[in-house]
This record gives structure tokens, sequence and C-alpha cells, in this order.
């Protein structure tokens, strides 16, 4: 058996944290591999030592049955070893073909022409799409990602390393990265992809290969795989792999959207006109591709944008309607709290927007209630009860209730964050990709906690990306596209085909008429 | 196996470092700098250099009076320190403290010269105060605004703002020094304004200010809601948003703490250690007590320590500059390889560094 590479006892340590611990695998010739495991059961570590981002404490790596030494990207690069990031390593001013330039070697002449007419053969072999004069930042995430590999491949690349790259792509779009995968592999290159979507690895790899927390649990070959008997691999344990939907006990109109429009700073209609309800007790799942208004329709009921001035949210506490009802629009997010509305919100920048990294959970906890009370002190023994029964009652992995948040891994940072906004007691919560890269059990445990909420009567607005989940999570799926809402399914009746149809085309385009 | 080699030297990240270590790590790069300090003295000014740092230890601690002198010159140093530590710590480059201390001494002394003898001197007392307060946060204010608004890069604003400061100052003092060659001490005679003398100096009130507000500031940015908000902004704006915390309103309220605090140390300057003013009443402090809040990580305690180290060296580099004759130069150089050291060390308490061992190739060669 010809191996493209072998990893033989690689261990890495930060600090007292144990990544890998004697890690072995291989990767056939002419293979697509998957590489699975849990959030921090050191999956991308190892990919960073095989491509010369970190280096590891022992253990040896063999290209091609020979051992090396990667001591840096350009190593790698020497090796025929390429990495296609999380986060895309582009320049985003320049044109694609400027961005395969810049990994030419010293020596070696820029010739944009030469560059352009190899990179052509390239796509033509293995059946990219892509404009070679496009600038990245006109680029949407698929063609950024497109680029990326035909950077790798330019450079010589016989193993490419994909880091989670389906978690941004749409149903079609990654079925179009597989088929250039199985180009690629006929043409025999071999791939590691990793990822958490467990179809997808059925779907796509000859073998599978699992990490469990930072060490090697076997090699299986998919062909004898399930779903279950990976899950069960990876997690040590057998998992449930069926999501709840209990029915919406006594539903009522807690939320009207009327007419949300909004504009970023260009003047560019982010929000159109958008108007749907959310009711009590129900899961609205809001589907599409990512950056088509998502973000901005939780950010504008949450008080945090300037929408137009025809836009309405109106929010009703209970049943009764029109006495207590109030519009949201021109609130702050202080002064919606301040009339004693619980909005919850899960933003999708976790670290960014949702909680302060630099601090521990304790002070994470204050975050929406520290002025409570007339004191000019703040209190912290209320944060510190709220930390230490999170940390408790969700199993969040921190060595203290004081350690800064942005040390905890994805998982144990959405576990904080989702926490705090559930312990507030809220009516309405909003959740952006609550999910995102989390493993199986800590996303199945959101989805328990998702559905408790459910059942105590809360209305949740549920932005998503993966359909399988959407579908049978939600009860109802309301659709964003370009803006616009372009239809709500009911969940229990759709199929993803629909949903992902409704995400890419407009309906009165579908119809042939223009608004 | 010729071009596979280990690097030889490559750095880790270490994990929560045990205070012994850091202890440790601190006390070697002391030592350290001291063998360095050693040869370049030794080679270069070719004197003995146990004897030359018997001698710069004698700039602070020979005399009471020279001690004294390092604790005033500490005080001031060490309160601009406190001013700028919330504007710091709210990610705001405060580069104006220079000015804002200005303005504080300016409008002491501007409060001296018209009312000095005319009021009784307790009502004297808290005019000066109240003005420099009030000059200071007004230095703070404006760019703290500007940035609120419209969004200007404080750093530059702050920056020039102490250039208005700076020609004010030069103003005021021409128009007060009439005919004389300088200003001289204001109220000369009348000591109108100027500290009462406690424990035998004026400017041991600046010493005492200084103490309780290292404890106040670390209470307001610990423990006050306050210094939540400060803190959040500092971190993310999107965030404070999320929160609720009106970001505009956090950072002028914080910039005119800042400008009010250094407007503050103007007035202890003029009014307990040189009941005078002149451009150079900052005297770089300002921008010194960067080096100060950054280094302490806005920790005043810690400031009270960076601060007095700072001084050690200055006064240590002049008492070596003329005891031996040396130029400024040579005596900066051997206070400049302390600082160094002690600066550098930080990185070795945070990262941790490994050696080629040669293991990896006994390894390989049992694979081939």
């Amino acid at each position: 058996m010809e191996y493209a590479i072998e990893l033989r006892h690689i261990t890495k340590t930060f600090g007292s944290v144990i990544a890998n611990n004697d890690v072995s695998l291989d990767v056939r010739k002419g293979e697509i591999l998957s590489l699975l495991g849990e959030n921090g059961s050191g999956k991308t570590t190892l990919m960073n030592m095989i491509a010369g981002i970190y280096y590891p404490d022992s253990g040896e790596i063999l290209v091609e049955g020979k051992p090396v030494e990667i001591r840096s990207p350009k190593d790698a690069y020497a090796h025929g070893i390429g990495m296609v990031h999380q986060h895309f390593k582009l320049i985003d001013v320049f044109t694609a073909a400027e961005n395969i330039a810049l990994v030419l070697d010293k020596h070696e002449k820029y010739d944009i022409r030469a560059i352009k007419a190899k990179a052509r053969e390239i796509c033509k072999r293995y059946n990219f799409e892509i404009d070679l004069d496009q600038k990245v930042y006109e680029m949407s995430v698929s063609q950024k990602q497109t680029l990326e590999i035909i950077k790798m491949l330019y450079h010589g690349a016989q193993l490419l390393i994909l880091d989670e790259p389906t978690a941004v792509l749409t149903p079609q779009e990654t079925e179009k990265l597989f088929a250039v995968m199985r180009n690629m592999k006929a043409d025999g290159k071999s791939i590691i992809i990793i990822t958490h979507k467990l179809h997808e690895v059925l779907a796509i790899s000859d073998r599978v290969a699992i990490l469990r927390k930072g060490e090697y649990a076997g090699t299986v070959e998919t062909a004898r795989a399930t779903e279950s008997s990976l899950t069960e691999m990876m997690v040590g344990k057998k998992v449930e792999l069926n999501i709840e939907r209990p029915e919406p006990v006594n539903p009522h109109l807690r939320l009207t959207v009327h007419n949300l429009t909004v504009e970023n700073a260009e003047g560019v209609k982010i929000l159109d006109h958008v108007s749907f309800d959310a009711f009590s007790g129900e899961i609205l799942g809001i589907a599409g591709i990512s950056g088509n208004g998502q973000k901005e329709l939780l950010e504008a009921i949450a008080g945090l944008q300037n929408p137009d001035r025809d836009s309405s949210i109106v929010y009703y506490p209970d049943d009764d309607r029109d006495s207590t009802a109030e519009q949201l629009i021109g609130k702050t997010p202080k002064s919606i709290r301040d009339l004693g509305i619980h909005l919850s919100f899960v933003p999708e920048d976790r670290l960014g927007m949702g909680l302060v990294g630099s601090m521990g959970m304790v002070d994470n906890m204050m975050l929406k209630s520290y002025t409570e009370g007339s004191s000019f002190i703040a209190d912290r023994s209320a944060p510190r009860h709220l930390a230490e029964s999170i940390k408790k009652e969700l199993g969040v992995v921190t060595p203290s209730v004081n350690t800064p948040v942005s040390r905890l891994s994805g998982g144990n940072v959405q576990k904080v964050l989702v926490g705090r906004e559930i312990a507030a007691a809220p009516s309405v919560l909003m959740t952006a990709y609550a999910v995102r890269g989390l493993d199986i059990n800590t996303s199945y445990t959101i989805y328990h906690l998702l559905n408790e909420q459910k059942q105590k009567g809360v209305a949740i607005l549920y932005v998503g990306e993966d359909l399988d989940v959407l579908i049978d999570l939600c009860d109802r799926i309301l659709v964003l596209c370009g803006g616009k809402c372009n239809g709500i399914v009911d969940a229990r009746k759709t199929t993803k085909e629909e949903v992902g149809l409704l995400m890419t085309r407009l309906k009165e385009e579908q119809e042939g008429g223009v608004a | 196996m010729a071009g596979n080699h280990e690097p030889l030297m490559r750095v880790v990240k270490r994990g929560e470092s045990p205070f012994k270590l850091k202890l440790l790590v601190r006390l070697i790069a002391v030592l350290m700098a001291l063998i360095v300090d050693a040869l370049f003295i030794y080679f270069v000014t070719g004197l003995n250099p146990l004897v030359v740092y018997t001698t710069m230890f004698k700039g602070t601690f020979s005399t009471p009076m020279r001690f004294s002198w390092a604790m005033r010159d500490l005080a001031s140093l060490l309160l601009i320190g406190i001013a700028l530590a919330p504007a710091f710590k709210m990610r705001f480059w405060n580069i104006g403290a220079e000015g804002q201390v200005l303005m504080g001494a300016l409008a002491t002394a501007a409060v001296m010269v018209y009312y000095g003898g005319k009021v009784p001197n307790a009502v004297l007392y808290a005019a000066m105060l109240v003005a420099a307060v009030f000059a200071g946060a007004l230095w703070g204010f404006i760019p703290g605004w500007f940035k609120a608004r419209l969004g200007t890069n404080e750093t530059l604003f702050t920056l020039m703002m102490n250039y208005v400061a700076i020609q004010l100052v030069a103003c005021c003092v021409n128009i007060w020094r009439g005919q004389a060659s300088g200003l001289g001490k204001l109220n000369m005679k009348s000591k109108a304004g100027w500290f009462p003398q406690l424990f035998g100096q004026r400017y041991n009130i600046n010493l005492i200010v200084a103490a309780l507000l290292v404890i106040l500031m670390y209470c307001y940015l610990r423990y006050s809601k306050q210094g939540y908000e400060i803190a959040v902004v500092g971190e993310s704006e999107n965030t404070a948003r999320y929160a609720g915390i009106n970001v505009g309103k956090v950072i002028i309220r914080t910039m005119i703490l800042s400008g009010a605090l250094c407007g503050l140390t103007g007035f202890l300057i003029v009014g307990g250690r040189d009941q005078t003013i002149s451009t150079t009443t900052a005297g770089g402090n300002g921008f010194t007590a960067i080096i100060v809040a950054w280094l302490a990580k806005f920790n005043t305690f810690y400031m009270a320590l960076i601060s007095f180290l700072l001084i050690f060296l200055e006064k240590g580099a002049g008492e070596i500059a003329s005891a031996y004759n040396l130029n400024d130069f040579a005596s900066d150089i051997i206070a400049g390889i302390i600082l160094f050291f002690i600066l550098g060390s930080e990185f070795f308490i945070n990262y941790k560094p490994i050696f080629r061992t040669g293991r990896h190739e006994t390894l390989s060669k049992e694979a081939a």
C-alpha cells in the first residue's frame, strides 16, 4: 500500500493541555479520508502540524514513505501538502490570479499571464468554475474556497487538507465541492476533510479516522460505517440521534414583524420589507444562504439596528393583544429591557458580541444585568452563583469560573452564552447559528435546551444553516433570499429541496415577473 | 537525512505560570541585566562595575533627602499613570496626559496669580483644585466627545491637544512674568496657594493623594459598575451595544475622568512641588506614564512598583553621569539595559523556549 502521508506517535501540548497524544494515522494515495472528532478532540491541531503551522513535541511525519521535518507552511508546500483553513488566507483587494501569485517562490518570475494560463488549466482539469480576474472581496464564500483550493493545487499539492469546508456552503454548493473532490481523487490526489456532518462523511470519504479527546480512536472503512457507529466511536458511548419536536402548546402571537427594512452604511437594503409573525411555544426556523439578512433581522428585533421608518416590530406580552403591545422600533436594548421585555439573543459572533472574551464566566453572566440595583458597586455574588450553576448543569469544561472565556473551546463558549440567555427567563429567544462548529453531543444539548424553552412557552427564532436540522427541529421555516422573505413553509411537510430552492431563487423571478 | 533538521529553537506558549516561576524568571532577568551591564561598564568605560552599581543605588538611597526627592518624582509619574488607567482600559489611546496635566497646572497657577492673597487660603485652595480639575476634564472631554460623536482618531487628537496646551502655557507665562526674565515662584512673598508643609515637605501631600488614588482607582476599575462598563467597551464595542451600554456616554465620561485626574495632578505639581509653572511642568511624565500604565496592565499597585523602578533608574543614571563625568548617553545605556531585561522577561513568563535535542534524528534512524 502506498501512503501519501503517515503520522507516527505525534504528541502536541499547549501548556498543560494535551491537544494530541500519541496519534498515529495514515492517508493512502488517491483516497479521501474524513477526520472526525468532537470539538477540542485535536483535529485542527493535528492538521496544523502537517501544514507547518505548529511543530510537534514528539513523533514523526512521513511523506511518501520518507521522514520529513515540516517547520513552516513553506516546507509543507515543498512536500506537496496544502491546507484550506476555516478562515481563508486571501487578500481581499487582490484578484483571484494575484492571490495565486502570492504563493510563488522568491526566484520565480511574476508573470500574471503565465499564472492565469496554468490556473485555467487546473480549473479545466478538475472542473472548477472561477473568474480569475475577479477581486476577492466581490466573491461569495464558496468562490473564495474554490480559489483557496486552486491556489494549493497550483502549488503542486498532492495532499489537500480541508478544514470544515462545508460549514459555510449551501447544499448545492456542497454537492459541487464534492464533485470536484472526486475529480481530484480520480487524478491520484489525497484529501483529508474535517467535517462534523456525518451524512457528508458517509457520502464523500473512503475511510474515516476518529480522534477522541486528543487520542487516536481508530480508522474504519466508510462502506462499513453508519452514522450511529461513527458517533459511538467519536463519543465513546451510544448517542441517540433523533431530534425531538414537541407539538406547540397553546401558541399565541408574540411578535409581529411588518415591512422590516434595514439598510447598511452604503444604503444597500440588507432587509427588504420582511413581514412575519412569531408565536409562543413555537420554533420558527430562519433559513438562507449566509449573508442574506439573517444577522440584521435578529439584530433589528434586539434593538441593534436602525430600521427604516415604515418598519414595525410589535411585541405582545400575553393573549391580551392591544392593551400592552409594544412597538420595538426605535428602542435600544436597554429601553426594551426596561419595559420588562426579556428578549434573549445568542448572536452569531459569540466572542465579538455575545460575550467578553477576556472576562471569566462570572463577569460574563452580568453583561446584561450589571446595572441592577442602585449601588455604585457591581454585585458579583448573584452572577457567581449563576456561573457555578451553568457550569454544573451544562457541563462547561473550564478550570475556573474566572478563567477568560476566550480560552474555552467553541462548544463550551456556546454553552456559557446559551446558558446565560436562557437563565434570563426570556419570552423571545433568538439564536444565530447556535450549533455552528459544535460537535454532536453539544449540538444535541443545545437542541434539547431549545425544546425545553419552547415547551415553557418561549417564542424561538432559530437561524440555522444545516437544512436537515432546521427541518427536524423547527415548526415553521422562514426562508430569506436577498434580504426578502421568500416564503414560510411548514417544517413538518417541506423537503430539503424545496427549502434549498427558496434559498437560492426569488419567487418572483421563478414566476418570471419583476416586483 | 541532509536538510531535515528540527529547528534549533522554537517557542511554546505556557499555560498559567505559577508565582514561583514568575519570580524566578524576573530574578534571572535582573541578574543577567547586571552581568551585561558589568561587561558594558568594564569594557566601554573602564570603570569597576560594582562601584558603579553602588553609585547608581546612591542616586535614590544615599540620603533621606535623595529618597524624598525620588518619592516626589514618583508621585507625579504615578498620579498620571493612574489617571491614564481608565482611558487605556477602555482602549482609548489617551496620549494627551501631558497637555491635560499642563492645563490643570495652568488653571491652578492662574487662580494663584489672580486671587492669591485676595481670598482666604481655604477658598483659594478649593478654587485652585476646582479650576484644575475642570481644565483637565475639558482637555479630556474634547477628544472624547469627538471620538464618541464623529469617530475621530483619539491618538492624533489627544497628541495635538498637547501642543495647544503647551502654547497656552507659554503665552500665559509671558504675560505673567512681565519685565522679569523668568516667572520665578508664584506669590513668593505671601506664599498664597503653596501647600502647607507636611513632615517637612510640601510635596508629601502629593504622595498621600497618590497612595489614596492607587486604592481608589483599583477599586473603581475592579468593583464598580462604571469600571465594568469601561472593560466591556474596551474589549468590544459590539458587545457593549449588545449589552445595552451607551458606548458614547461611557467614552465621554471616562475621558472626563481621565482628564480630571490629570488636571488634579497639575494642581498638585504646582501647589505642592513647583509653586510655579512652565511648559515643562509635566516634564514628559505624561508620556512615561503611558509605559507605566501599560506595563502594569492597568493594575494601580503594579503601577506604583513600575513607577519606582523607572524613577530609580533615572536617578541612578543621573548619579553615574555626574559622579564619573560620563556623558548622559553612557549612563542611559546602563539604565536602559536593565529596563530591557526586565521588560524582556515578560516574554519568558508567557512562552517557553524549547531547544533542539537530537531526539528526532535518532527516531528517524530507527524508522529507516
